[in-house]
C-alpha cells in the first residue's frame, strides 16, 4: 500500500503498537522473543518478520560476545585508564550502529511498504522491539488522523 | 487503539527516531521558541547530574567527598612528609610507585562514581499499557480481593528465575536487576548502592569499583608499610620521640591506614570471591544460589570456572548507557511515566491500601506519607506485616529516608542498608547490615509475619525498604486470609 516512508508519513496515521519483549531464557544477554504477534498477521509475512528478529538477535549476540577481541579491548582499555575510549568507540557501540543501519534498511525495504515501522530497541532502553502499525488515513474509520489530546488513551 | 499525544503522528516514523544518537529534535514552526532540553534534565530518577549530563551521581554525595578527602589527605601527607626521607634512604622508586597507585585509585574512583551504573530507563506509556494488558489477560479479570502479584518465570540454564514487575519503572525487571530506592532507578546487574562512591554499583561500573577497592587496598598497605618503615628508620637515627616531633603526619597516616586496611582489604577479598563465582552482593546476601536453599540450587549465570567468571566481569564488553543523558528530549516522542510525589496512577488502590496499612507500624517515621485513612478491614488481616511495606510500592520514598535499598524477588531479609558510614563493608564482612539503631523499626515490631507465615525469613532484621517483594507477600497473605 505504501511505497516508501515518505508516503507513509503523509498519508497514514498510527493505529497500534506491538511490543516484542526480551527473551531471558539465555540469561541476561540481549535477545528478543521471536513469537509472531497476532496483530501483524494480516500485515506481514511471518518468515520475513522472523528473519528480521533473528538477525537482530544475532547482532546483539555478536555485540555481547566474550571472546579474544573483547578481552583484548578490555585489557587495553584498562591499561590506558580507559582514556582510549575518547578516541575509539567500543565494539559494542560499533555493532549498535550496524544494528541501527540494519533496522533503517529493513524499514525502508520491507516494513514501510506494509505500513509498519520498527523502532530501534536502544531508543526503548533495550527492553522491547516496538513495531508501530499505521493505517491509511482515508481507509480506516476508527482511528482518524491527529489527536491533540495529551497522553495516550488505550481503548 | 492508541493515539499518541502528537499533533502530527507521522513524526513517529521520521528517520531521526531510528538513529541511535539523534541530537536535534524536529524543528517545527510552533516549537521553535521552546528551548531544547537535554534528557538528563527530565530524568525521573533521583540522581544528580553535573557537567551538562556527563557526570551522574546519587543524590547524597557527602560520604563520597569524605572518601575523596581521606584519600587525598593521607596520600598528600605521605608524599610530603615521608617520601623525601624514603626516597633518599631507600629508593626514589617509592614515591613513583605510590604516585602511580594514587592516580589509579583516583581514576577508578571517579569512573565508578561518575558513570551510569546501568540504569534501565522507565517504560514509555505505551509499553506500560501493553504490559498491563498482558498481565490482566494472564491473571484473568481481577474480581478478587486484589490483583495477584506480578511475576514472570523464566528458566535460565535449568534454574527457574522469577522476574518481578517494578511498579515504579513499569517494567518486568531483567534477571539480576534490582530497583535501588535511594536512586529510584532499576539498575542492571545491581550489586549494591555504595555511599562511599556516591553511586550505585551495577553492570556498567562494577569493574571500576572492583579495581578501585583493589588498588586502594594496595595503596593503603603501601602507605602503611612505608610510613612504618620511615618511622623505624628515623627512630634508629634520631630517637622515637624526635621522629614523632619531626613528622607528626606519620602518626595520622598510620592511624587512618590501620583502620582502613581491615575494611578495604576485607572488601576486596569479598568481591574477589563474588567475581570468581559470578554473583552480585545482592544475590550473596540473600543466598539466592546457595545450596542451603535446596539441593538443585546453583548459580545459572556462572560460567563454571573461575577464570572465565573473572574475565567476564572485568574484561567483558562494556555496554553503553541506555539512558542517553545528553540527548535532547524529543517533544513528540513518548516520555516515560514519572511518578508524582503522591500516588501514581497505576495500581493506586493497591498502593494506597498498603500505605494505609503501613500507618500503624511506621507512625514514628517522619517520612512516611501516612495521611490516608486507615482501613480497618485490611489491617486486621494484614496486621503489621503489610505495614512492613516501607513506604508503599510507590510512591517513591521522600529523600529524607536514609537507608532503604530495595531488592527484588524475595523477602528482604538481610537487605543492605547504606547510610553514611554504615556501609555494608565497613567490617570486611558481608553479614552485618543493620545494627539495631539503623533499622527503622525495632525488631520487636515484627511479630507480623507469623500469622501469615513469612516471619521465619525475617531474622531479627527488619528492612522495610523492599517495596515489591513485601508488597507481593503481604498481598498473598491477605488473599490467603480473605479466602477463608
Amino acid at each position: 500500500r505504501f511505497h516508501n516512508l515518505q508516503e507513509l508519513r503523509h498519508s497514514a496515521s498510527l493505529a497500534n503498537k506491538v511490543f516484542l519483549q526480551r527473551d531471558y531464557s539465555d540469561g541476561t544477554t540481549c535477545r528478543f522473543q521471536t513469537k509472531f504477534p497476532s496483530e501483524l498477521e494480516s500485515r506481514i509475512e511471518r518468515p520475513l518478520f522472523e528473519d528480521t528478529v533473528k538477525r537482530l538477535n544475532i547482532y546483539y549476540a555478536e555485540a555481547e560476545k566474550m571472546g579474544g577481541q573483547s578481552y583484548l579491548e578490555g585489557c587495553l582499555a584498562c591499561a590506558t585508564a580507559y582514556l582510549i575510549f575518547l578516541c575509539m568507540e567500543t565494539r559494542y557501540e560499533k555493532v549498535l550502529k550496524k544494528i541501527g543501519r540494519y533496522i533503517q534498511e529493513q524499514n525502508e525495504k520491507i516494513y514501510a511498504p506494509r505500513g509498519l515501522l520498527i523502532t530501534d530497541p536502544i531508543e526503548r532502553g533495550m527492553r522491547v522491539i516496538e513495531i508501530s502499525i499505521y493505517e491509511d488515513r482515508g481507509s480506516s474509520g476508527s482511528c482518524s488522523g491527529s489527536s491533540s489530546t495529551s497522553g495516550s488513551s488505550a481503548r | 487503539m492508541l493515539h499518541l499525544r502528537v499533533a502530527e503522528p507521522m513524526r513517529e516514523c521520521e528517520y531521526s527516531q531510528i538513529s541511535t544518537r539523534s541530537s536535534t529534535p524536529m524543528e517545527t514552526p510552533y516549537k521553535k521558541r521552546i528551548p531544547k532540553r537535554r534528557k538528563w534534565q527530565a530524568f525521573p530518577g533521583r540522581n544528580k547530574f553535573y557537567c551538562n549530563g556527563r557526570i551522574m551521581m546519587a543524590r547524597q554525595t557527602g560520604v563520597f567527598y569524605l572518601t575523596l578527602v581521606l584519600i587525598l589527605v593521607t596520600s598528600g601527607l605521605f608524599f610530603a612528609f615521608d617520601c623525601p626521607f624514603l626516597s633518599m634512604q631507600i629508593t626514589p622508586a617509592i614515591p613513583v610507585i605510590g604516585g602511580v597507585l594514587f592516580v589509579f585509585v583516583l581514576g577508578t574512583l571517579f569512573r565508578t562514581s561518575f558513570s551510569d551504573p546501568g540504569v534501565l530507563p522507565r517504560a514509555t506509556p505505551d509499553e506500560a499499557a501493553d504490559l498491563e494488558r498482558q498481565i490482566d489477560v494472564a491473571n484473568g479479570s481481577s474480581s478478587g480481593y486484589r490483583p495477584p502479584p506480578r511475576t514472570r518465570e523464566v528458566v535460565i540454564n535449568g534454574q527457574t528465575v522469577k522476574l518481578k514487575y517494578c511498579f515504579t519503572c513499569k517494567i518486568f525487571r531483567p534477571p539480576r536487576a534490582s530497583h535501588c530506592s535511594l536512586c529510584d532507578n532499576c539498575v542492571e546487574r545491581f550489586d549494591h548502592h555504595c555511599p562511599w562512591v556516591g553511586n550505585c554499583v551495577g553492570k556498567r561500573n562494577y569493574r571500576f569499583f572492583y579495581m578501585f577497592i583493589l588498588s586502594l587496598s594496595f595503596l593503603t598497605i603501601f602507605i602503611f608499610a612505608f610510613v612504618i618503615t620511615h618511622v623505624i628508620l628515623r627512630s634508629h637515627r634520631y630517637g622515637f620521640l624526635n621522629t614523632l616531633k619531626d613528622s607528626p603526619a606519620s602518626v595520622l597516616e598510620v592511624v587512618v591506614c590501620f583502620f582502613s586496611v581491615w575494611s578495604i582489604v576485607g572488601l576486596s577479598g569479598f568481591h574477589t570471591y563474588l567475581i570468581s563465582s559470578n554473583q552480585t552482593t545482592n544475590e550473596d546476601i540473600k543466598g539466592s544460589w546457595s545450596s542451603k536453599r535446596g539441593k538443585g540450587n546453583y548459580n545459572p549465570y556462572s560460567y563454571g570456572n573461575i577464570f572465565t567468571n573473572c574475565c567476564a566481569a572485568l574484561c567483558g564488553p562494556l555496554p553503553p548507557s541506555l539512558i542517553d543523558r545528553r540527548g535532547f528530549v524529543q517533544l513528540d516522542t513518548p516520555q516515560p511515566i514519572t511518578p508524582t510525589n503522591g500516588i501514581t496512577m497505576y495500581g493506586s488502590t493497591q498502593s494506597q491500601s498498603h500505605m494505609a496499612a503501613a500507618t500503624p507500624l511506621l507512625q514514628s517515621e517522619p517520612v512516611i506519607l501516612t495521611d490516608e485513612a486507615f482501613l480497618p478491614g485490611r489491617t486486621s488481616l494484614g496486621g503489621p506485616c503489610s505495614g512492613a511495606l516501607p513506604l508503599g510500592g510507590h510512591p517513591t520514598p521522600p529523600t529524607s529516608t536514609p537507608n532503604l535499598s530495595c531488592d527484588n524477588d524475595m523477602l528482604p531479609l538481610r537487605n543492605e542498608q547504606s547510610d553514611g558510614l554504615r556501609h555494608h563493608h565497613t567490617d570486611g564482612g558481608h553479614h552485618h547490615f543493620l545494627t539495631p539503631e539503623e533499622a527503622p523499626s525495632p525488631p520487636g515490631m515484627l511479630p507480623c509475619g507469623s500469622p501469615l507465615g513469612h516471619s521465619h525469613t525475617i531474622q531479627g532484621f527488619y528492612n522495610p525498604a523492599s517495596q515489591d517483594s513485601l508488597h507481593e507477600d503481604s498481598v498473598r497473605g491477605l488473599v490467603k486470609l480473605s479466602s477463608v
